[in-house]
């Protein structure tokens, strides 16, 4: 009986004695830092550096897209130009614009390989979700205008940064004009 | 009538004593500068100070307004071992955060009760103290801490609650937060929330972070960073892990992370994947989906698993959150011209209109007693959180910014967190539901954002 009661007693202190370790924190980990790998940058690394000396050594690439006449580089072109800007609350793609959407629409159907991705953008009024999906209207108003000229869908994704790459704080509408846009920009650039 | 005169003399008296409260605590803040090591420290006038510790700096506190009835309370100064902070002045913060307390100066008691024994309950009463908290701080073997607390009736004169922790130096801040949740508890019927803790954006140089701090801005962790933006973070029911939409690939994508960094993608698909919102039960997210189209609502498992398209229209839906109950996903949508909130049932169905007011109300967000609904309401050419009684109908404007953004319920229903911008960056601000007692945090170098209240860790 006495034992019984001892043994009560014990297992009473051990589940406080749980309750208690059972207080520890679980720390959190400094980790995983996100690595920006995108294509913009590692591109652009320059070879010069490396040691060895490359100054006098220039690399022919035979890749078609990379060639020193590449269309969609080349400022004379047409398909350098990649931004199409909107009005104040609105997804219409205005007259203007539709010469370099032709030009793009072309290359798109000339080059089935190509990708092209429709970056929508706000200004920075309002909330982030909702400008999101704003961003996302203007894409696809966009895209529609290529549609309605032969491209496929497959060729084409459409999304949206909303209003997070908006100039801040813009006080006129000629800043703010500039952040109502959506950007042209082609896979592996 | 007589009622609502009652009611407007009340709120005249609320204004008064914001401003007394608020400017006692920016003489607290003065004295702050010259001991840098308090809790207390203001932005703006210590902004320099602030300048040479960013690297680590919390978020800082500023509190105004106060609800009508305070409980006046005494912590005592907890006795014991001498340790870096003391952890009354943290319970003290904690309390005095949430306007229902009066915390009183003890100063100009003599004695320093530790425990309930030791109490000269007349000393306490000629102060005016409903109740008073006392406690102890003992260094144990093997570099642990012994922390015991009572809080007593100071009229009764018996004790109301007591607790004992057994703990690793580190936990200090984190016990204080669960002293203060057990006197507030205790005093005001409802769940303390001192213990829980907010994820939210700091942009800091053009990189963004998505940080975690305990519920006063203190102790912030890096969970990720990159150079490329981190929005819309949701706290998982069991607040073990977070699901966020992250930039990094140039388009948006719902990562989900747990606290101890495991991280994984919840949805990558072609377009949009955004707007992550858990459903009560963990064991599924609503989020949004493009695809070549408009945003549309989808629910998806937790794993990844079972996609299912909840909303079909060709207009903007967005934004969804779970009502309480779990059986309506609440979502902000354009299909009737401009943005407002829709219902539609969890499994499927027609969604229902839910706001008529203004032109435009976004991101609804639930109370957790699931009564009231929390947005964003574009009030003339201003953004501002809003709160809708669910059962009348009537809304209120909380918030009183030009840019205010995300709000946040804190878990017992109390407090809103949300998004503002001062001096052209972003800061996090707090409002009690009743609109009473407004505090702002921000940080020193950094742009706060999307604030996300955890929930309360059992």
């Amino acid at each position: 009986m006495n034992t019984l009661t001892w043994n009560k007693k014990l297992l009473s202190s051990l589940a406080l004695a749980l309750v208690l370790a059972a207080c520890k924190s679980t720390p959190m980990v400094n980790k995983p830092v996100v690595e920006d790998k995108s294509p913009a940058q590692s591109a652009a690394a320059e070879p010069a550096n490396s040691g060895a000396d490359t100054s006098a050594i220039k690399e022919v690439n035979i890749d078609s897209s990379a060639t020193g006449n590449n269309p969609l580089k080349d400022p004379n072109n047409i398909l350098s130009k990649r931004n199409v800007y909107f009005a104040f609350d609105s997804d219409a793609v205005a007259a203007e614009f539709k010469p370099m959407l032709e030009a793009h629409a072309k290359y798109l159907l000339a080059n089935t390989n190509a990708k092209m991705i429709l970056q929508g953008n706000t200004d920075d009024r309002g909330t982030s979700e909702y400008n999101l999906s704003l961003g996302q209207r203007r894409s696809v108003a966009v895209k529609k205008s290529l549609n309605l000229l032969g491209v496929q869908d497959k060729q084409i994704e459409t999304v949206s940064f909303g209003k997070e790459k908006a100039t801040p704080g813009c006080t006129d509408d000629a800043c703010a004009k500039l952040n109502r846009r959506v950007d042209v920009v082609y896979e592996n650039e | 009538m007589f009622l609502q005169t009652a009611i407007n003399f009340l709120n005249l008296n609320v204004l008064k004593f914001a401003f007394s409260f608020y400017s006692s605590i920016k003489q607290h803040i003065h004295k702050d500068i010259k001991q840098p090591m308090n809790l207390f420290r203001l932005v703006i006038i210590s902004a320099s100070f602030l300048m040479a510790s960013a690297a680590n700096a919390a978020l800082e506190i500023e509190i105004s307004g106060g609800g009508a009835q305070q409980v006046p309370v005494a912590i005592v100064p907890f006795g014991g071992a001498n340790t870096q902070q003391n952890i009354s002045s943290i319970i003290n913060a904690d309390l005095k955060r949430s306007g229902l307390f009066r915390v009183l100066e003890t100063g100009g008691v003599t004695s320093r009760p530790t425990e309930i024994s030791q109490i000269k309950y007349a000393e306490w009463a000629a102060l005016q103290a409903q109740a008073i908290a006392v406690g102890n701080v003992e260094a144990m073997p093997g570099n642990r801490l012994k922390v015991t607390f009572q809080l007593a009736d100071v009229l009764k004169q018996s004790q109301l609650t007591g607790m004992q922790y057994n703990i690793a130096p580190n936990q200090l801040r984190t016990t204080a937060h669960k002293i203060a949740d057990a006197i507030y508890q205790k005093l005001t019927g409802e769940s303390g929330i001192f213990a829980s803790r907010i994820a939210y954006i700091n942009k800091t140089k053009g990189r963004y972070a998505l940080q975690v701090a305990d519920a006063d801005g203190e102790n912030p962790l890096t969970m990720v960073s990159s150079n490329e933006p981190i929005i819309s973070p949701s706290w998982s029911p069991d607040g073990s892990k977070i699901a966020y939409v992250s930039f990094e690939k140039k388009k948006p994508i719902i990562y989900l992370q747990s606290l101890s960094g495991q991280r994984s993608v919840l949805a990558n698909f072609k377009g949009n994947n955004s707007a992550p919102s858990w459903a009560p039960d963990g064991s599924r997210l609503a989020i949004v989906l493009t695809y070549g189209a408009n945003s549309q609502v989808y629910t998806i498992n937790a794993d990844g698993s079972g996609l299912k398209p909840l909303t079909k229209s060709s207009a903007i839906d967005t934004e969804p959150t779970w009502s309480t109950d779990g059986k309506w996903i609440y979502f902000s949508s354009d299909r009737g011209g401009k943005p407002q909130i829709y219902k539609v049932s969890s499994s499927g169905g027609e969604p229902q209109r839910v706001t008529f007011e203004g032109s435009y109300n976004v991101s609804p967000r639930f109370s957790p007693d699931g009564k009231s609904l929390a947005m964003i309401r574009n009030d003339g050419g201003k953004f501002r959180v809003a709160l809708q009684d669910l059962t009348s109908g009537q809304v209120q404007l909380l918030s009183d910014g030009a840019q205010d953004e995300s709000p946040s319920f804190a878990p017992n229903g109390r407090v809103l967190l949300y998004a503002t911008r001062v001096g052209g960056r972003g800061a996090l601000a707090g409002v009690s539901s009743d609109g009473r007692v407004k505090q702002r945090l921000s940080e020193s170098g950094g742009d706060i954002r999307e604030p996300a209240w955890g929930p309360l860790i059992k």
